[in-house]
């Protein structure tokens, strides 16, 4: 009998290590409207008591510059294996219980969200660090570009920046 | 070898075509494979100046090895978000 026990109880405490190692992530592409809900529901966890969506749209005026939409494009294969890597990074940097990131690409309009980033974690401070550090390393490393339409029919790539480095750098 | 390099935004429209076809010494490097491209394509010597590569969905440096089963890919500096 100990031995069926011993038994149930490593398979109960194997299931327990399988669930903290296999977090599903979501992580997505998309051409559509972003499903920021959905995105926010995916981090839900009993564990957390503070949930961090940010959410970027496509802003109407910068400085004098009237833009009347933004159009992305990707590398798609290598945007999702960075986009997973971002959020491994961020899991072992905070004591974040899930994080999620959708981007969209193709035109998006003035008001719409291009990406969107939640982060749950026990208490408020990690979510708020974990999705802001998110967004900035997603801005610098992801091979996701932009395009500024604006409204004198004037069109350009939005290549500023520094180069990226090796390795993704680890700041 | 025979490599077929990814290229986008403004480097993609530059070459009309999201790739560039380039012929390579074997054992070629990142460096070897920008100078190759710039000869092919000289409109884009000043982007490849500023933009990064990538091989099989990793940035690379100068000194990286090229094979012919690679994904290389030209990455000009990012604006996603």
């Amino acid at each position: 009998m100990t031995g069926t026990y011993g038994l149930v109880e490593r398979a109960i405490r194997h299931c327990q290590i399988l669930e903290t190692v296999l977090v599903e992530t979501m992580i997505s592409i998309v051409t559509e409207k972003l499903d920021t809900q959905k995105l926010l529901e995916s981090v839900s966890s009993p564990k957390s008591g503070a949930s961090v969506l940010f959410v970027g749209t496509t802003r109407q005026f910068t400085g004098q510059r009237e833009t009347t939409f933004l159009s992305y494009e990707c590398y798609r294969e290598m945007a999702i294996v960075k986009l997973q890597e971002l959020c491994d990074r961020a899991q072992e940097k905070w004591p974040i219980e899930k994080c999620g990131i959708v981007h969209r690409i193709g035109e998006v309009a003035i008001e719409e969200a291009s990406v969107a980033v939640a982060v749950s974690s026990p208490h408020r401070e990690e979510a708020f660090q974990a999705a802001e550090w998110l967004m900035e390393r997603l801005k610098q490393e992801v091979p996701i570009w932009k395009k500024e339409h604006g409204v004198d029919g004037g069109q350009h790539w939005v290549h500023e920046g520094s180069v990226i480095e090796p390795q993704g750098g680890s700041a | 070898m025979k490599v077929r390099l990814k290229v986008f935004a403004a480097a993609k429209e530059i070459v009309g075509l999201g790739y560039v076809d380039l012929e390579l010494t074997d054992g070629a490097r990142v460096c070897d494979l920008k100078t190759a491209l710039v000869q092919c394509v000289p409109e884009l010597r000043a982007l490849v100046g500023r933009s990064a590569f990538a091989i099989d969905q990793r940035y690379a440096s100068d000194s990286d090895a090229i094979s012919e089963a690679c994904e290389v890919a030209m990455i000009p500096p990012v604006s996603g978000g």
